[in-house]
């Protein structure tokens, strides 16, 4: 009647994950060490919306030459400034540095930037962010990360009635998060209030995952009494896997449009998305999972053996 | 979870069509929401201003300023009522949001007190070894903050509307700071100019010590007199003032005021006239004090001091100051819309062209609907028949979220635009959960109805768990985000929210239709 459907992943893989947790343990690890060590020397490329400065983002009826650009702009003694081409040649992205003295001094800056340029100009976007108002955004987004980590790890304690569950998640969020941040200061890609979004996607999205695959370990748990911890996680991993793989691929093909089409705007909010649902799959897959082993997850009482039975 | 009742179908369907209904007026555009019946709804989906452009201003009121003018009239009313109970003091002034002194003869301090205690309403006295504090209590400070905020946004308000912007949004955020929402707005500079400027107008007569007697007597002021800058460009000799701080009389008794061209001199000026009262007080002013100089000041600097030639009894007056065409009409506009009560600081500002925010629609719009197409074919392909199932399932959730948007007038911006991307991504999951099990329960031979069946039950709980995660992330972005981020959050919420509802109600209520009507050996899927 109709085509015959398709599997994307052949039914009932029996790889190992289990036993490449060594493997992907440390990888992880140096993944992060290198996240919090290029974090620590090279720090974010942080926006205005955190450092507080002036953007201005214009169109220029033909392409302008940047290096005259920036030497008239320079002559203003505005301190550091940034130029670059952005979406097109004729559209220009000028960052200027959060200038000493009070909010009117900013002001007065961008003043002075449009009266260089010109008024008949396509000013597509302007933006000042003042130092009070770059600290109290900071402090939100440092906030909301905190708490949807926080209200994550509640929640999944509450319906997994385990700790191990709540704090494998967290672990593997947590790294997701970390991974985030150390691509961004690697890339020096600019970190703004859109990457706190993105972070927080990321976030739901990665628990989204942790918790199918954990779902169907707790429901194996039950099922099979007598299996080994590690094959038990293997069969739970390689269940889910189709799924995973579908809604992974799904939502890469609906942000590749985003990618592509969105516009320049949102180009880096959509690519840390992206490498969140990149990340966020691996993390459920080769850190939530084998974490649990690590953690003797217990099940009806008993615990269960990681490796071998000790008392 | 085959079972379904009638009035659950009857439910499902009535929300749909509702989601439709409201959804609709987002797709004929402004010119045809006419065609549509009375009965329906009209509201669209509201664009935030990263869309249709405008501008975003965050202000601080400088109440700290409000409240330092409050004490200085309180210290000058304490002045008047020890001079008149004739009780010695020293030692009077501001200390901190109070006013301060100490009352030399320790047997007036409790008549000191009662006269004290006259002033004003809602002010709080403390006295110990003879130094009395007077400061507001924290009611009257609220009132009086409350207050200074309120007259700030009227006054931005009228500033505004003046300028012609259309559908400005003025708000009060948290304690001191105002938000302003200026849709479509071209100029963001002139705004700015405006809002930046006091306008605080008052008429001050000179002082007799000139400032050369002034710096011949070793800079030391007379009693009730300040030194104010000279701001006047048609007479620059005095690079200051000294003039009398009391007030004459102020910028709120203007009744207009409006940009003329003074043909005599050849210059632009400000013409104005007081209201009945102000008229009555600036010709008795004029009347009595012939000969003398009268200064005027704006936001505390002399714009010019001409000598008072005869009586002015009209309640007329002009300002001239060398002004262009541009600089007497918008101090004209600033003097009609009245003074603010304290200066304002833009915290924050976010402007947005009108070329960027079209433009962003369109990429929005074209990515959403390749984004959309995208996973509609691999789902199909991946599914079958059960595949386009789930797609019907997503375009109805499309239909859901604009509908829900339009209903709660919402604000959809860029973020928010890919929010709904994401969710087209992400609303297929639901579907694919359900149908990966049900794949799973054929495989492991059960019947297709048993496999449907029990496809379902497994998952559901899955899918419950696996939304309350990610809405609990959305819900915080809305809770701490601003602007264009709490639009992400919005879609992706009702995004959350509606693909469940689809996949558990829509996609399961055709799959157990068809389920009864075909009565299939095997499943498709």
């Amino acid at each position: 009647m109709f085509w015959k459907p398709i599997s994307l992943i052949p039914p009932e893989t029996k790889i190992d994950f289990f036993g490449l947790r060594k493997l992907t343990f440390v990888v992880s690890t140096l993944f992060i060490l290198a996240s919090i060590v290029t974090y620590v020397v090279r720090d974010l490329n942080y926006g205005i919306d955190f450092d507080g400065g002036i953007m201005i983002d214009v169109v220029f009826p033909e392409q302008p030459d940047l290096s005259v650009i920036r030497e008239q702009l320079q002559s203003l003694g505005l301190g550091e400034i940034e130029i670059q081409e952005f979406g097109g040649p004729e559209n220009i992205l000028i960052k200027i540095q959060r200038q000493d003295g009070d909010e009117k001094s900013q002001m007065a800056a961008i003043g002075q930037v449009k009266a260089l340029l010109g008024d008949n100009l396509d000013y597509r976007r302007t933006e000042f962010v003042g130092p009070k108002v770059g600290g109290e955004l900071i402090e939100a987004g440092i906030t909301a990360v905190l708490c949807a980590l926080i209200a994550m790890l509640m929640y999944i304690w509450l319906r997994f009635d385990g700790w191990q569950f709540g704090i494998g998640a967290v672990i593997a969020l947590v790294h997701d998060v970390t991974a985030t941040i150390g691509i961004f200061a690697m890339m020096q890609l600019e970190f703004n209030l859109s990457t706190v979004a993105a972070i927080l996607t990321i976030a739901g999205y990665s628990i989204n995952d942790t918790v199918v695959v954990y779902d169907r370990i707790r429901e194996n748990l039950r099922k099979f009494r007598k299996m080994p911890i590690g094959d038990l996680l293997n069969l739970s991993t390689n269940q889910t896997l189709s799924r995973t793989a579908m809604t992974s691929l799904t939502t890469l093909l609906a942000l590749l449009a985003l990618f592509y089409f969105g516009g320049a705007v949102i180009h880096d909010f959509v690519f840390a998305m992206m490498w969140g649902v990149f990340i966020g799959t691996y993390s459920s897959i080769f850190i939530a999972a084998p974490l649990l082993s690590v953690f003797h997850l217990r099940r009806d009482g008993e615990t269960v053996p990681a490796a071998s039975e000790t008392s | 979870m085959l079972h379904f009742p009638v009035w659950k179908i009857l439910a499902a369907v009535t929300l749909c069509v509702v989601g439709l209904i409201f959804a609709l007026p987002n797709f004929l555009g402004k010119n045809h929401a006419g065609l549509l019946p009375d009965w329906l709804a009209e509201q669209t989906v509201n664009l935030g201003l990263d869309l249709q452009g405008g501008s975003h201003l965050l202000l601080e009121v400088g109440l700290k300023e409000v409240i330092r003018e409050r004490v200085d009239g309180i210290i000058d009313a304490m002045r008047v009522a020890l001079r008149d109970e004739k009780i010695g003091y020293t030692g009077l002034g501001p200390k901190g949001q109070k006013a301060v002194v100490e009352i030399r003869d320790p047997a007036q301090i409790a008549q000191a007190r009662a006269a004290l205690q006259e002033i004003e309403q809602g002010l709080e006295l403390v006295e110990q070894d003879g130094v009395i504090e007077i400061g507001f209590s924290p009611e009257a400070l609220r009132e009086v903050k409350t207050a200074a905020i309120q007259q700030s946004i009227e006054v931005i308000r009228r500033r505004i509307d003046e300028t012609g912007t259309r559908e400005p949004a003025i708000q009060r955020q948290g304690e001191d700071r105002i938000v302003v929402q200026l849709p479509g707005l071209r100029d963001p500079e002139r705004v700015k100019s405006l809002l930046g400027r006091t306008a605080k107008l008052t008429l001050h007569f000179l002082d007799d010590t000139t400032p050369a007697l002034y710096e011949e007597r070793g800079k030391i002021l007379p009693p009730g007199a300040m030194v104010v800058p000279n701001d006047d460009p048609n007479n620059q000799e005095e690079p200051y003032y000294i003039v009398r701080k009391r007030v004459e009389i102020s910028g709120d008794r203007l009744k207009s005021a409006a940009p003329t061209f003074d043909q005599t001199s050849g210059q632009y000026v400000v013409s104005f006239a007081f209201d009945s009262i102000g008229a009555k007080k600036f010709g008795k002013i004029t009347q009595d004090n012939v000969g003398k100089r009268l200064a005027i000041l704006l936001d505390d600097a002399v714009i010019s001091a001409p000598r008072i030639l005869q009586a002015i009894l009209g309640g007329n007056g002009i300002i001239t100051g060398r002004f262009t065409a541009d600089e007497a009409n918008d101090l004209a506009l600033l003097l009609q819309a009245g003074a603010l009560p304290a200066p304002l600081t833009i915290l924050e500002e976010r402007s947005v062209g009108p070329s960027l925010g079209a433009d962003s629609i369109a990429a929005g719009q074209i990515a959403c609907i390749i984004g959309f197409i995208l996973v509609v074919i691999f789902m199909a392909v991946i599914y079958g028949f059960f595949g386009l199932l789930a797609d019907i399932a997503l375009i109805l959730n499309l239909f859901l979220i604009l509908g829900a948007m339009s209903a709660l007038q919402a604000t959809l911006t860029l973020p928010g635009i890919a929010g709904i991307v994401l969710t087209v991504g992400m609303a297929v999951d639901a579907n694919v959960l359900i149908f990966e099990r049900i794949r799973e329960e054929i495989r492991s031979g059960r019947t297709p109805i048993n496999a449907v069946e029990s496809g379902y039950k497994q998952a559901l709980k899955t899918i419950i768990d696996a939304n309350v995660t990610t809405l609990i992330a959305a819900v915080l972005l809305y809770g701490f985000g601003s602007g264009p981020v709490k639009g992400f959050a919005v879609t992706l919420s009702l995004g959350i929210i509606t693909s469940m509802f689809t996949a558990i109600m829509i996609t399961r209520m055709m799959v157990v239709l068809w389920l009864k009507r075909a009565r299939p050996s095997a499943i498709p899927i």
